[in-house]
């Protein structure tokens, strides 16, 4: 990229920063917003999270509020809640990670054995769909397809088996239910970033291992999957590192009172805490307690990928 | 990607073992494709049936009688359709405030000579991996006084990180002759920016503005969050309070029965959810082919 336009960037190296800044005036009018909008709505709810180690009261507001050093920390972990949470939020990332997180991968590989163009356009375009859906809308279709009641799938399943099964209010299927969710929404959208990588492999390795007599699987085990090692690598560190994000939105629309005690996770919990009982020190402490282990995963899990000799993320 | 990603076929006979394997590779991406669509399909139709229908048949795409009672009940509740011009409203004024702030951010900093954008790289790049969290910018979004506007919604979703990443990618692989041509004719940075990048920049100008309308549109929690005032719902939690009134009583239903509605049916429900889903599946077959077209091309190195 930067040696395209080294040698327009000769010339201005000799500027001093002054000069350079008067011939690119118009470029910092640009970033300014940005600039303002980064500190404004970014950095100034991260100094917010001072109200972690305070007892943040409105009426005293952030200042005024007294200290309490890891005191909100210590609430925190000490109660029973916390290893209810810890579990169901380990429990819907890991169980996403073994049974969302190849999906995409699968799927890409299937489509790229796919020679017919305009079959291959018309399913991606269908599968995409379901990204675009918001979490109201899909906690809809699931309501509506699976409630006792009248819901089809159910109704179905009565008419075989004679009895009805009840995903939508039974603690047990919760995890199962979210996950579920997410590889009927992200799946076909998931493959963009593979078949993005995919697009770029020379086509006449393909073509050269035919011709040595590689079969299909050959191909895909040898030519393929090497292709997006690293793709599939960068996309694992981002999982990882998002390992206690569950997303409230999702969470939040499916849970209800029976399924409660698998359903609540750290950032259901500290919406519930925070907003709706208005605990503003107790929940910012454990909304900090999981930004900062998630910040720790992403590194680590960049660190380990570069340790193997991946490119990593940054 | 399918334009992209034309093989160049060289004729080679396949064995009938090669054979079944493509049949049963086609056929299953036809039964993927097929489970993406059928929840809408089933929804759609049942949306038009009479809800003796629904009721008789377990499941059905195609109605036997039709009817329009569903949406004439959902047209009438006024809640669906100021739900509607909120939503629009707020995706519309979102997207088009998000599109400047984004384009005229990533602009300078796809320039390699741009002094300072090291600086500024790496102040978007921290905001990636640490963020202060819900209640610190509740707190915050609420001191600047935007509580109960739709500001809380637009504001501090003006510029995402990973799709300024995406359009300032796409700036930076554009032809840099064209720039240099600009600047010999005499135009300055604003000039070459307005004149020559932007007209070429539609397929990610078109993409972003999809990812972003998406998000105004499908937002629920935030809205649930910063929302008081119940004329100023958009269309995610009027859907929501509609389906929730029979599965479990909320607050926001009991409002709806304070307004007169009478609980509504299974294919209310269905015409509901169809009327929020529709307006994003009209915009998006327009702006895939952007998409495939390698805007994300760009984005698989972060």
């Amino acid at each position: 990229m930067a040696g395209k336009n080294k040698n327009r960037s000769v010339k201005t190296n000799e500027m001093s920063n002054w000069q350079y800044f008067l011939r690119h005036k118009g470029l910092y009018f640009m970033v300014l917003p940005g600039v303002i909008y980064f500190l404004m709505f970014r950095y100034v709810p991260m100094g917010g999270l001072v109200i972690a180690f305070k007892d943040y009261s409105p009426f005293k507001g952030i200042w005024g509020s007294a200290w309490v050093g890891l005191l909100q920390f210590k609430k925190f972990f000490d109660t029973p809640d916390f290893f209810r949470l810890l579990r169901n939020t380990l429990g819907i990332s890991i169980l996403q990670l073994i049974a969302f997180f190849p999906m995409p991968i699968i799927l890409s590989l299937f489509l790229n054995e796919i020679r017919h163009s305009a079959y291959k356009r018309t399913i991606q375009t269908l599968v995409y769909i379901p990204h675009f859906v918001s979490w109201v809308i899909i906690a809809s279709l699931t309501y509506q397809l699976f409630n006792v009641k009248d819901g089809a799938v159910n109704l179905i399943f009565q008419n075989i088996t004679g009895h009805s099964f009840d995903i939508l209010s039974k603690s047990s299927s919760f995890w199962g239910m979210i996950v579920g969710q997410d590889i009927w929404r992200e799946t076909g959208y998931g493959t963009i970033i593979f078949l993005a990588a995919l697009a770029g492999v020379d086509q006449e390795m393909y073509e050269a291992a035919r011709m040595d007599g590689a079969g299909r699987f050959k191909l895909m085990w040898h030519i393929t999957l090497p292709s997006i090692k690293s793709t599939v690598i960068m996309m694992l560190i981002l999982r990882v590192g998002g390992l206690l994000n569950t997303g409230y939105e999702q969470i939040f629309l499916m849970r209800n009172d029976l399924n409660m005690s698998m359903a609540d996770v750290f950032d259901t919990y500290i919406f519930t805490r925070g907003i709706t009982n208005g605990q503003y020190s107790f929940s910012a402490a454990a909304g900090m307690f999981k930004s900062v282990v998630g910040m720790i995963l992403v590194l680590g899990s960049d660190r380990i990928a570069k340790r193997f000799g991946e490119s990593g993320l940054y | 990607m399918a334009v992209l990603h034309k093989k160049k076929d060289i004729k080679i006979r396949k064995s009938p073992g090669d054979r079944i394997v493509d049949v049963m590779i086609y056929t299953m991406l036809g039964l993927v494709a097929v489970s993406a669509i059928l929840p809408f399909l089933y929804i759609l139709g049942g949306s038009f049936a009479t809800n003796k229908e629904l009721t008789e048949k377990a499941f059905f795409i195609i109605p036997e009688v039709w009817s329009l009672n569903a949406y004439k009940y959902a047209v009438r509740t006024a809640n669906i359709l100021r739900g509607l011009k909120n939503s629009i409203i707020l995706t519309v004024l979102g997207t088009a405030l998000c599109m400047v702030f984004t384009i005229l951010f990533a602009y300078p900093l796809s320039k390699p000579h741009f002094r300072g954008r090291n600086l500024i790289m790496n102040m978007v790049i921290i905001t990636m991996l640490f963020g202060g969290g819900m209640i610190p910018s509740y707190i915050v979004y609420c001191a600047y006084g935007l509580y109960d506007t739709y500001w809380a919604l637009i504001l501090p979703a003006l510029i995402s990180p990973f799709n300024m990443i995406i359009i300032k990618k796409f700036f930076q692989e554009l032809p840099g002759e064209l720039e240099d041509a600009a600047y010999v004719d005499g135009c300055g940075d604003t000039g070459t920016f307005v004149k020559i990048m932007l007209p070429l920049s539609k397929p990610v100008i078109a993409s972003i503005s999809l990812f972003y309308g998406v998000g105004f549109w499908n937002d629920y929690f935030n809205s649930m969050i910063y929302l008081k005032t119940a004329e100023k719902f958009p269309i995610q939690i009027q859907l929501r309070s509609i389906i929730q009134l029979t599965s479990q009583v909320s607050e926001i239903a009991m409002d709806y029965y304070d307004t007169g509605g009478a609980p509504p049916d299974k294919a209310v429900k269905m015409a509901c959810t169809v009327i929020a889903t529709v307006p994003i599946l009209m915009v998006y077959p327009f702006i895939q082919k952007y998409f495939t077209k390698g805007v994300m091309v760009g984005a698989v190195k972060g």
